[in-house]
């Protein structure tokens, strides 16, 4: 790490290409000149056409942004995902038993591994949930783990997101996309197919319906309306699974039980996808001055007759101060080593430890406990000394309030800018759907890569943009 | 059979908003076209403030502006936002509506709406003038049409189709309704059978407005005469933008929203009282117990649809 090279995945140290890009690095030979500039052009023209737009807050003009596409697909050997993904498993598991533990008994605290004051004491602990008994035990449904690679077998969690996780809808349409602008590579190449996915979120939700739902449980998106920035694929979502798209005042609640207000009266709901925050659920139980979400909601849920997906309360898992001991939390429940690495982070509240981070900076990125969304952080070699003064104040002022961790390194690809081919640091979201029978993980998933120059951000509120990511089969 | 009363709602206004669209453009078509042929002082200004009036915007028109020429009216009628009705306000709620449905209706649907509200949310009202605005007027009418016909071709006959359809021919009703009272006394029949000119060009407009100034020839095979012009655009069934011909459309497909729910509401009550105006009745009768009152009592019962039509599928 540090000043190095970072690793490009097309490349071996020799300058050769790696297997699992062959097929790939002789197709963009072959492209003529400006092919995937055009390329490119298109996909920008599919993309707004369909609406695949996100709403960037606080920008000023036009609400509605097409997030960039990358036309050269990121590419997984079928080895590497097999690795990857057993680690990803184990660790959901591991999170959902955690949370279980969390709102029941509380073992791991009584065991002094995870310290009770960081759970108790956390914004994300959601004292409403304990003792309640979640469909099947799950409370984190739908996960999206972010991971980095830096070198040829390294790679790191970078975070877990298992409240709402977005951006899979970009997973879908950039493959969609990818086929449409350059099938002929898909005939050279064996590429696990991603459409599965809304079936199996389909299923998944289904899995976990209340006893009292039929065979065939109704299930609902609940989605804050058509100005929030996921809103397109929340409606994506609902469509394929032939769900209803509903916002708050489409539902309420009586005698205990969810209901729609259809043209033919009141229908009972079974399960909801909710794309709302924990906090602006129900305005009985968590924030009063919620106009988003479903008064008595929660009471409905507490008595079992609605599932939410995913469950109030799952933040607590993934606080970036709770993630420094997910080895620990995995170890404790599963009886096994992490398959996958964490990245090593500074806890700021040791006094050794937070010299030593505000003494170096400058070679270190620091996030902000609760930020989100590349909002709140700071990565020290391409920040300005004033940047870095400001974050060594902000963690003297609350310790507690900041991460910190090494830069890595992030892996790059080769990446389409302005009509040449140069290598871009990406990342790694797969999305992972945690059922009542069993986990499924979409092969693959969003690749987001930082388009700027060096910029480690990858983050589409920051001028990031994606790519299609492609597992090999065997 | 199940649909969210919000999206029955929203499709039944997604439809509104495109004929809407589609109406004030053929509106501003025909008055721009007037202002050029006028010939005599002020005539021009004239024909503007006609088109206006036919669009309910005349008042909000006169907050704003001194002078009635075609860059005020066609800005105003096209691309002003603080026009509810103009085009550009018509095809922005058409297009959030289609927005928060889109899961109710088909790609296709969705993305002509949404390449009509992209192309025409980038042209700038400056580069809009003489030729470009007839081009322009002319697009936006094509793109409701290409709307339609990606619903037709693609989308379930299902309940959420028969709520577009409801709201497509609410709408058009009341603009054709419209229309013919902003003119309505160049209708009345008068001792002179023979119209003058003045009465030519009035005619010509109302039915230009209405699309119908070639339809008209093929059906009555003779020169314009107010008592067919008025038979042609309020009893001819099988003139599409007739108060009948709408009527029927709607009661259909409030015929078929009863079937596939099995019961009849309060709605289906109205779009019969509304039948009952122009069925069963000559434009002798109408004259005789008075056109304005006529049209007065249509646009009424036409409301009363809309309005029961909400309340009996929970729109809310």
């Amino acid at each position: 790490m540090g000043e190095q090279t970072p690793f490009d995945e097309m490349y071996n140290a020799d300058g050769t290409i790696r297997e699992p890009y062959r097929a790939l690095s002789e197709w963009l030979a072959e492209q003529p000149d400006k092919g995937l500039a055009l390329m490119q052009a298109d996909a920008e023209a599919i993309f707004r056409r369909l609406g695949i737009t996100f709403a960037v807050y606080g920008s000023e003009e036009g609400t509605e942004k097409v997030i960039p596409f990358d036309v050269i697909p990121r590419i997984i050997a079928a080895n590497e995902w097999r690795r990857l993904s057993r680690g990803i498993e184990q660790r959901v598991k591991a999170l959902n038993a955690f949370l279980y533990d969390i709102y029941h008994r509380q073992e791991i605290l009584k065991a002094g591994r995870v310290p009770e004051k960081l759970i108790l004491n956390n914004a994300a602990f959601c004292p409403q949930m304990m003792g309640l008994e979640p469909a099947k035990g799950v409370y984190a449904h739908i996960i999206g783990v972010d991971i980095v690679r830096v070198g040829p077998d390294e790679f790191y969690v970078l975070e877990d997101n298992l409240r709402t996780p977005s951006g899979v809808s970009y997973m879908l349409e950039d493959r969609e996309a990818m086929m449409l602008l350059a099938p002929d590579l898909f005939h050279r190449t064996k590429v696990a197919p991603v459409e599965t996915y809304p079936e199996n979120l389909r299923r998944t939700l289904e899995s976990v319906a209340p006893d009292s739902a039929g065979r065939n449980p109704v299930i609902a998106v609940l989605t804050p309306g058509i100005y929030n920035s996921a809103y397109f694929e929340h409606s994506f979502l609902a469509d394929r699974m032939g769900a209803q798209l509903c916002e708050g005042h489409d539902l309420f609640v009586d005698g205990g039980k969810v209901y729609m207000r259809t043209t033919t009266g009141p229908e009972r709901v079974d399960v909801i996808y909710r794309r709302i925050d924990d906090d602006y659920l129900d305005p009985l139980t968590f924030r009063s001055d919620s106009m988003l979400g479903v008064p008595g909601i929660f009471d409905a849920y507490r008595a079992g007759n609605v599932t939410l997906v995913n469950a109030p309360g799952t933040g607590i898992a993934d606080d970036k101060a709770v993630y420094t001991y997910v080895p620990e939390i995995i170890e404790f429940y599963l009886g096994e080593k992490a398959l996958l690495n964490n990245v090593p982070t500074y806890n700021c509240t040791d006094e050794d430890q937070r010299a030593w981070v505000l003494e170096n900076i400058g070679d270190l990125v620091v996030k902000e406990v609760h930020g989100s969304g590349g909002y709140g952080m700071m990565v020290g070699p391409t920040s300005t000394k004033a940047q870095h003064e400001e974050f060594k104040a902000k963690i003297k002022a609350r310790p507690d309030n900041y991460i910190v961790q090494p830069t890595l390194s992030l892996s790059t690809c080769p990446t389409h800018v302005d009509g040449d081919v140069s290598p871009r640091h990406v990342d790694l979201r797969p999305y992972v759907l945690v059922g009542g029978d069993e986990v499924r993980i979409t092969p693959g998933g969003l690749t987001r890569v930082a388009l700027q120059k060096g910029s480690l951000v990858v983050n589409s509120s920051q001028g990031g943009g994606t790519k299609d990511t492609w597992v090999l089969e065997d | 059979m199940r649909m969210l009363g919000r999206t029955a709602q929203n499709l039944f206004w997604l439809s509104r908003y495109v004929e809407r669209a589609e109406n004030m453009a053929r509106l501003l078509e025909v008055g721009y076209r007037m202002s050029l042929t006028s010939r005599r002082e002020g005539g021009a200004s004239e024909h503007l403030i006609s088109m206006l009036q036919a669009a309910e915007m005349d008042e909000a028109f006169a907050e704003r502006h001194d002078v009635a020429d075609v860059d005020t009216v066609s800005y105003f009628m096209m691309f002003d936002p603080a026009n509810p009705s103009s085009v550009r306000s018509c095809l922005e709620a058409a297009r959030t509506n289609a927005r928060s449905v889109r899961t109710a209706i088909t790609t296709d649907m969705w993305e002509s709406m949404n390449g009509t509200w992209l192309e025409f949310s980038q042209i700038k009202p400056r580069d809009v003038r003489g030729a470009k605005l007839a081009g322009l007027l002319q697009w936006v009418r094509q793109s409701s049409h290409e709307f339609r016909g990606a619903m037709l071709g693609t989308l379930l006959r299902d309940d959420g189709f028969s709520f577009l359809q409801a709201g497509n021919f609410v709408e058009r009703a009341d603009n054709t309704a419209r229309i013919l009272d902003m003119k309505y006394y160049v209708l009345l029949p008068r001792s002179s059978l023979v119209g003058g000119e003045i009465d030519i060009q009035q005619w010509t407009l109302i039915l230009r407005a209405a699309s119908a100034h070639r339809s008209y020839g093929h059906v009555y095979h003779d020169r314009y005469k107010a008592h067919n012009i008025a038979d042609f655009l309020i009893l001819r069934p099988e003139m599409p933008r007739s108060l009948i011909y709408c009527a029927n459309f709607v009661q259909q497909n409030l015929d078929t929203l009863a079937k596939l729910y099995g019961r009849r509401e309060a709605c289906h009550e109205a779009t019969e009282n509304l039948l009952k105006l122009v069925d069963k009745t000559s434009m002798d009768d109408i004259f005789a117990h008075g056109l304005h009152e006529f049209l007065d009592e249509f646009i009424a019962r036409n409301n009363a649809v809309s309005e029961t039509l909400s309340e009996s599928y929970n729109f809310y």
